[in-house]
């Protein structure tokens, strides 16, 4: 039984590494929506890999890459008019995904596992292809920052000072749709952004340099990871939901703390 | 001082629209080295977009745009709004141009601002942000400097700080400037060309003749006008960044000598 939470414990200090960094890419340039847009459509890929008998976690990760591309081209289209667009996705996508799953009669679906994550059931071999995402993740995230820092900051002085800002832009969404489709596995679909957001947010009030506040948002998601799952096992609640709660008492607690910065 | 006539950057017959309407129209526009050209005219007139135009942000839909092969642009953004999460030291700030440490100091230094390099981007005043942003323009060792509005949420003794420092930098570096400005003494009184722009050039030369061109006259009203045509902005003094008047030597005699020293 020890095996069941040391895997659950692992995949999200695994996870934890790479939805730190991107968090706060995603808090300093106001894409939280962003973030749950993918998240709700990840259900659609839930329901697409169910009809097509293909790997479920597959069809999740691919449905968010390509709703991450539909949605850059969108935004180089349109500029304007995309908060609206996004909130049209995000509802319609996890409608019409919740839809999709109850059509398919005859398959008995744990709706609550992709609704609210499932860290618990995680088995050896999605703890090896989670380490490989993180991997792959973690490598571009690390060759690409000094570069995403920069675009946002200013993503204009980016442009002129020679960086490729559209091609490191998708490069980024793409790395957010990766994260979100692998997180929904611990926090499910309705959690996925508050464990991009919430750590990192904590962290913004801590942190002086933009590598403080990533690496105090990996600190705060291992935390969070780590008390939510002992609240798992030990008080017997949701595993996901309790390691969202973890990481809002965290944001809490640091905003009670004496003005660290100023 | 042989290339002092060189073309930088040329647009001829640009234009550009959104949605069926053009922002810019017919705009011919020649940016040379050592003059510093600005460009004014009313809110909508698409200063901005002409801005990006010239710095290749946007792309003309009609007429072409000519830079010089290599042409470095050092650019100055009309404000920056950091996000209060995404904290960062000036430094740290300017250093995200890759830049070298040293020649981070030595833009610090030039825009009189070398103290405050360690200082959170958060913490600092509106003219102390609008100095960080002229470094940052500076670390491009710019040949063409391109300042949108840079005098934004500067107070006034402040802004003639900052434009007698643009003028300084323009004879030290040697660079051709393009500057959108509302403040029309300063235009009148320091620059050597003055495009008036609205969706169109209006008018385009200097600004002794601008100031009396009828077009000029019908977008800024006449009694506007008349009202600049006396003055002569002749500083004798300098002010520091809070106001206050400072008797030092002033910037552009200590350039010239550290470059005597320089060169010997």
């Amino acid at each position: 039984m020890v095996d069941v939470l040391l895997y659950a414990l692992a995949a999200g200090l695994l996870l934890a590494l790479i939805s730190g960094p991107l968090g706060t890419l995603v808090v300093w340039q106001r894409m939280a929506y962003y973030g749950d847009t993918l998240a709700h459509s990840a259900l659609l890929g839930v329901a697409l890999g169910l009809v097509l008998q293909v790997n479920v976690q597959l069809a999740v990760l691919l449905t968010c890459c390509a709703l991450a591309l539909a949605l850059t081209a969108l935004q180089r289209w349109r500029a304007t008019t995309l908060d609206s667009l996004l909130g049209i996705f995000a509802h319609s996508g996890l409608a019409l995904g919740l839809v999709a799953i109850s059509l398919l009669s005859g398959r008995p679906v744990d709706l609550n596992a992709f609704l609210f994550g499932d860290l618990l059931a995680v088995d050896r071999a999605q703890l090896l292809q989670l380490a490989a995402v993180v991997a792959v993740v973690g490598a571009l995230l690390a060759r690409t920052w000094h570069s995403l820092v920069s675009i946002a900051a200013h993503a204009e002085l980016a442009a002129i000072e020679g960086l490729p800002v559209a091609r490191l832009r998708l490069l980024m969404m793409l790395l957010i749709a990766i994260t979100v489709a692998t997180a929904m596995k611990a926090v499910g679909v309705l959690l996925v952004t508050a464990l991009l957001i919430v750590p990192a947010a904590t962290a913004g009030r801590v942190g002086r340099s933009p590598e403080q506040v990533a690496l105090g948002a990996i600190a705060a998601g291992m935390l969070a990871v780590s008390g939510g799952l002992a609240g798992a096992w030990w008080l017997d609640t949701p595993a996901g939901p309790s390691i969202v709660l973890c990481a809002a008492a965290l944001f809490f607690a640091t905003a009670l703390l004496p003005a660290a910065r100023r | 001082m042989s290339t002092e006539a060189a073309e930088l950057l040329r647009l001829e017959g640009a234009g550009l629209a959104r949605d069926g309407q053009w922002l810019l129209q017919d705009i011919d526009l020649s940016l040379v080295a050592g003059q510093i050209v600005s460009l004014i005219g009313p809110n909508g007139a698409g200063k901005t977009t002409l801005v990006k135009l010239v710095l290749g942000l946007l792309t003309a839909e009609r007429g072409r745009v000519w830079r010089r092969p290599g042409l470095r642009i050092g650019y100055m953004p009309q404000r920056l709004q950091l996000n209060p999460a995404m904290p960062m030291t000036v430094n740290r700030f300017l250093a995200l141009s890759r830049a070298p440490r040293t020649a981070i100091a030595a833009a610090l230094a030039e825009t009189g601002i070398a103290a405050l390099g360690s200082s959170p981007m958060q913490d600092i005043s509106g003219g102390e942000t609008q100095r960080v942003l002229l470094a940052r323009a500076l670390l491009r060792r710019p040949q063409l400097l391109v300042l949108d509005e840079p005098a934004q949420g500067v107070d006034i003794a402040g802004q003639t700080e900052l434009y007698e420092l643009i003028s300084a930098l323009r004879d030290r570096l040697g660079c051709g400037v393009l500057m959108v400005s509302h403040d029309l003494h300063w235009v009148m009184a320091q620059t050597d060309s003055v495009v008036c722009l609205n969706q169109h050039i209006c008018c385009h030369g200097h600004p002794a003749h601008i100031s009396s061109d009828p077009a000029y006259l019908s977008l800024f009203g006449e009694r506007h006008a008349h009202a600049l045509a006396p003055y002569r902005h002749r500083h004798d003094h300098r002010h520091d960044m809070h106001g206050d008047v400072v008797n030092a030597k002033p910037q552009p005699q200590n350039a010239a000598t550290d470059r005597e020293q320089g060169r010997g």
